[in-house]
């Protein structure tokens, strides 16, 4: 099954080419079509008509201002959650962080929904606790002001893990050796460490940027009925209504969000590149400052905050979902589990739903990993320039947001696939390729690091003891980077399973996923469904990472994203 | 079995300045125990894994025997040369036993059940590990790790095992116990083995022949005894045995091994301009009564003797060794036995 090599390098002679046609096909093809079809629309002359459209510049109105005040908030929440669990004597801080760091796991739709949940008039929560606001209020959240701060509460445990990453890497003798020189606590945290962690902090800021652009699942439910768009909602709303101009036009608009990610991807990069100051001095032990009778204090504005931003949310949902109907009281006497009978039991659509989404998700985990595996060995073990090249570009796809990829994937299939004769545009193999293009970035980054620890030397016995590639791969690299690769399946397919940006423009009937069907719920008002689906899914992110966490010893550093 | 032959090997790497190895020709009797020795990055590991098969020779040729390794357009990749290695890390491989480590090439080559087992056990009774056969490597000692390697590399009895710093991760006792296991591992297999280290001590102790090696090039092939007695050049003359280099005026012609009435002569001789490298073993500078005046610049007490630097009328320093208790500034006469021009 396996050709062995002539050469002295260790890699099979059709290792090189697979690695170049699965990277081609996943990332060059599908990026490359969308550009290519952007630059020709944008010299067409039905262009100005897009471009001239104050629509279109209330949208990028919107996606820049939503994001930077969302990126702001996310600064405040997850700066200060990152500077206070890393550097103060806090208890149960590892219970406070993986609580921070749930709302990055759970799916943007759910959030928006939770939200809704728990405030506005028709508030279950709210109303079973009498603090409802009086019926034909506005609801507040449907405003970008509502927006940006769920992208704060959604993104900033990216803030928090970056500048804590940072912390982290700060050596304890740096902080010693300022003490010693006569610093006080309060000097040494304003001199030394605030200066320090400063990289971290406009990364984190940055990461969150981008992640706001092209975020779909917030503005989509908070932003659509207040006639709030932004360029990803703008994008998918020219799909509802499709017209001759349509993929003209989202092309283009594809490429605004990926111009806008880039340019906060660019500046991300420019700053962790001048990180490299951190390795000086006895890293991995960072100082840890006493509060002293302020940590209490401290530790009440912790518990408080993730009260709001987690507990609060969350019983909403729940108490949404128990609600017999959408404004209607929630007691001991109306409370009903008719929602969760109706979707387990009734719907056929969120049957398809689960099938649908457990199943992509499934093969894109699993197959993503046999693919990881070989560009993985491919990235780690050649000595070729090209290599690093390889694997920059297999990470596009996973930096820009989601419905560029989606995007530029229904340019690419939307035509009968060449030979074939037939297209693949509307089923679900659409989706799963997509899901392989975005989320290969995802499989690689643990399967490469685990790659990286292993001593070369322990394949080159085997070589010697007359091992083929086959032969090692199975006997020797695959058991060694298992944990790993383990931790890979099950992030992958948590993450395709929440996911909603990528299908809601690929879906067609039959085809939908769990977050569409969450999305389409609330859209049509069956909002105690929604939230019932979302109750399930919040469940089914608890447990997989929880899953996770109690493998994190036996993983390399930086594969669980939510553990630094 | 056959003989190893190195011919005029090459290697470059692709924007290296200059050549890793550059035409390096040795040949290795069957049997024969090779010490490849020089400084890191002389390029002694390079020429190992090109014997190994993993680096890729820029020119030249490695044959055993009558078969083609390497050159000439071929390669045969090291799966199929019937070589053994013990890394610098043992590379055992961390998720099997100790008996599945050792037995893992005899499972590559089809070999299983109780033959399998009972070469397992052979190899693990010659390095003295049976009762280890169930334990994961992690649990072993670090001395008790590179017996298994060894054994890994006994087990299928290959051509040629080759031996890379294997002891370079082990304290000094251990460095003495594994010595004595690899002069029994040669002398009972027969195999004809490479071994790369830095330390000379190390390769005159084991090895039948000694290459050193120096930015990629060979400087000497010998036998330890011939390389200690006539060494090559300034470099192989400083890296094997202890020694001093003495600068004399230039010499031209065919003599090499001077006495003391020609050094005598040649140290006293102040002309200046071109001068040629002497090398004195500190065992033939003898302290004597009436000798050549030199002070004692440094002593060190070493147990069974001091041993001394000495610093001549010129001011070059001298190794010596002394018996007796002196002191750092004292003035002694002495007298040089023998010399070596390198």
């Amino acid at each position: 099954m396996f050709g062995s090599a002539k050469s002295g390098n260790s890699q099979p002679r059709w290792l090189f080419p697979f690695v170049i046609v699965v990277i081609f096909l996943l990332s060059v093809l599908p990026l490359g079509r969308l550009a290519a079809t952007g630059i020709s629309s944008a010299f067409r002359s039905g262009a100005s008509d897009l471009i001239t459209d104050p629509a279109l510049w209330q949208s990028v109105y919107y996606t820049v201002t939503t994001s930077f005040f969302g990126m702001l908030a996310a600064i405040v929440l997850g700066g200060g959650f990152a500077l206070l669990l890393t550097l103060f004597d806090l208890r149960c801080k590892t219970l406070i962080g993986f609580l921070f760091m749930l709302p990055t796991m759970i799916p943007p739709q759910v959030t928006a929904l939770a939200w809704i949940g728990m405030t506005g008039p028709s508030s279950a929560l709210l109303k079973a606790i009498g603090l409802a606001p009086p019926l034909g209020s506005p609801q507040p959240l449907y405003s970008a002001g509502g927006i940006a701060l769920l992208y704060g509460v959604q993104h900033a445990p990216l803030v928090y893990l970056s500048l804590r990453a940072g912390l982290l890497a700060l050596p304890r003798d740096a902080v010693e050796a300022a003490r010693l020189s006569g610093a006080s606590s309060w000097r040494v945290l304003k001199d030394i460490i605030l200066p320090l962690s400063l990289p971290g902090f406009t990364a984190g800021a940055a990461i969150a940027f981008v992640s706001g652009v092209g975020n779909f699942g917030i503005p989509a439910i908070l932003g659509i009925p207040a006639s709030i768009y932004t360029l990803p909602t703008l994008i998918y709303s020219k799909f509802a209504a499709f017209g001759p101009n349509t993929f003209a036009d989202v092309s283009l608009l594809s490429g605004l969000i990926a111009i806008l990610a880039v340019i906060g991807l660019a500046i991300e990069e420019r700053v962790l590149r001048g990180r490299d100051y951190r390795v000086i001095g006895l890293s991995g032990q960072v100082a840890v400052f006493s509060l002293g009778p302020w940590r209490i204090l401290a530790e009440l504005v912790l518990w408080l905050t993730l009260l709001i931003i987690l507990v609060m949310p969350m019983l909403a949902l729940i108490a949404s979902s128990l609600a017999p109907a959408y404004g209607v009281p929630l007691s001991l006497k109306t409370v009903t589990f008719h929602a969760y009978e109706e979707i387990i039991y009734r719907q056929a659509i969120t049957r398809i739903a689960f099938t649908n989404s457990i199943g992509l998700s499934l093969a894109t985990a699993f197959g993503l990993l046999l693919v990881s595996v070989l560009i993985g060995y491919f990235i780690v073990r050649s000595r070729s320039r090209i290599a690093p090249v390889l694997s920059a570009i297999a990470e596009i796809p996973y930096a820009l947001p989601g419905v560029v990829t989606a995007v530029a994937f229904i340019l690419v299939f939307a035509a009968p696939l060449p030979v074939l004769g037939f297209s693949i545009y509307g089923t679900i193999w659409i989706i799963l390729i997509a899901y392989f293009s975005h989320f290969l970035a995802v499989s690689l980054k643990p399967v490469v690091s685990a790659f990286r620890q292993i001593d070369p030397s322990l394949e080159e016995a085997a070589r010697l003891s007359g091992a083929g590639f086959g032969r090692r791969m199975w006997d020797i690299v695959v058991p060694l980077v298992g944990p790993a690769a383990g931790a890979s399946v099950i992030l992958v397919f948590l993450i395709a399973c929440n996911e909603l940006t990528v299908s809601a423009l690929l879906w067609s009937a039959g085809t939908q996923t769990l977050g569409v069907v969450i999305y389409n719920l609330d859209d049509s008002g069956s909002f105690n469904l929604a939230s019932a689906l979302s109750v399930l899914v919040v469940v089914m992110v608890i447990v997989m990472m929880l899953i996770l966490e109690l493998m994190a010893k036996r993983l390399p550093k930086g594969v669980i994203p939510w553990r630094s | 079995m056959a003989q190893l032959t190195l011919n005029s090997l090459y290697k470059t790497y692709e924007g290296g300045a200059r050549a890793a190895v550059s035409d390096v020709s040795i040949s290795v009797r069957d049997g024969g125990f090779l010490a490849l020795l020089g400084p890191s990055g002389c390029g002694k590991t390079t020429v190992l894994r090109m014997i190994a098969g993993f680096e890729h020779p820029s020119d030249g040729t490695i044959q055993l025997g009558d078969r083609t390794l390497a050159g000439a357009g071929k390669m045969v990749p090291p799966e199929h040369r019937n070589m053994a290695m013990v890394f610098q890390s043992y590379a055992l491989w961390p998720h099997m036993s100790v008996a599945d480590n050792v037995g893992y090439p005899l499972k590559v080559r089809g070999v299983s059940g109780e033959a399998r087992r009972r070469k397992v056990m052979e190899a693990l009774s010659t390095v003295r590990l049976e009762p280890y056969a169930d334990r994961r490597p992690a649990d072993l000692s670090g001395g008790q790790r590179q017996r298994v390697a060894l054994a890994r590399c006994l087990v299928t009895e290959p051509a040629v095992v080759l031996l890379d710093e294997p002891l370079a991760n082990l304290d000094r006792h251990l460095r003495q116990e594994m010595e004595e296991t690899f002069r029994e591992f040669h002398a009972r297999s027969g195999a004809t083995m490479i071994y790369v280290t830095h330390d000379q001590a190390e390769a005159m102790a084991l090895a039948t022949d000694v290459a050193v090696m120096s930015e990629g090039r060979l400087l000497q092939l010998a036998t330890p005894e011939e390389i200690y007695a006539r060494p090559e050049g300034a470099l192989v003359g400083g890296l094997i045995g202890q020694g001093s280099i003495l600068q004399v005026p230039l010499l031209t012609g065919e003599q090499r091994l001077f006495d003391w009435h020609a050094l005598r002569h040649l140290l006293t001789d102040r002309r200046p301009g071109h001068s040629s490298d002497m090398l004195v073993r500190p065992q033939d500078v003898e302290i004597v009564e009436g000798g050549m005046s030199a002070t004692v610049a440094s002593v060190l007490f070493e147990g069974e003797r001091y041993a001394l630097k000495l610093a001549l009328a010129d001011g070059q320093l001298l190794r010596a060794f002394s018996r007796q208790p002196v002191k750092v500034g004292d003035v002694l006469g002495i007298v040089i036995r023998s010399g070596w021009r390198l």
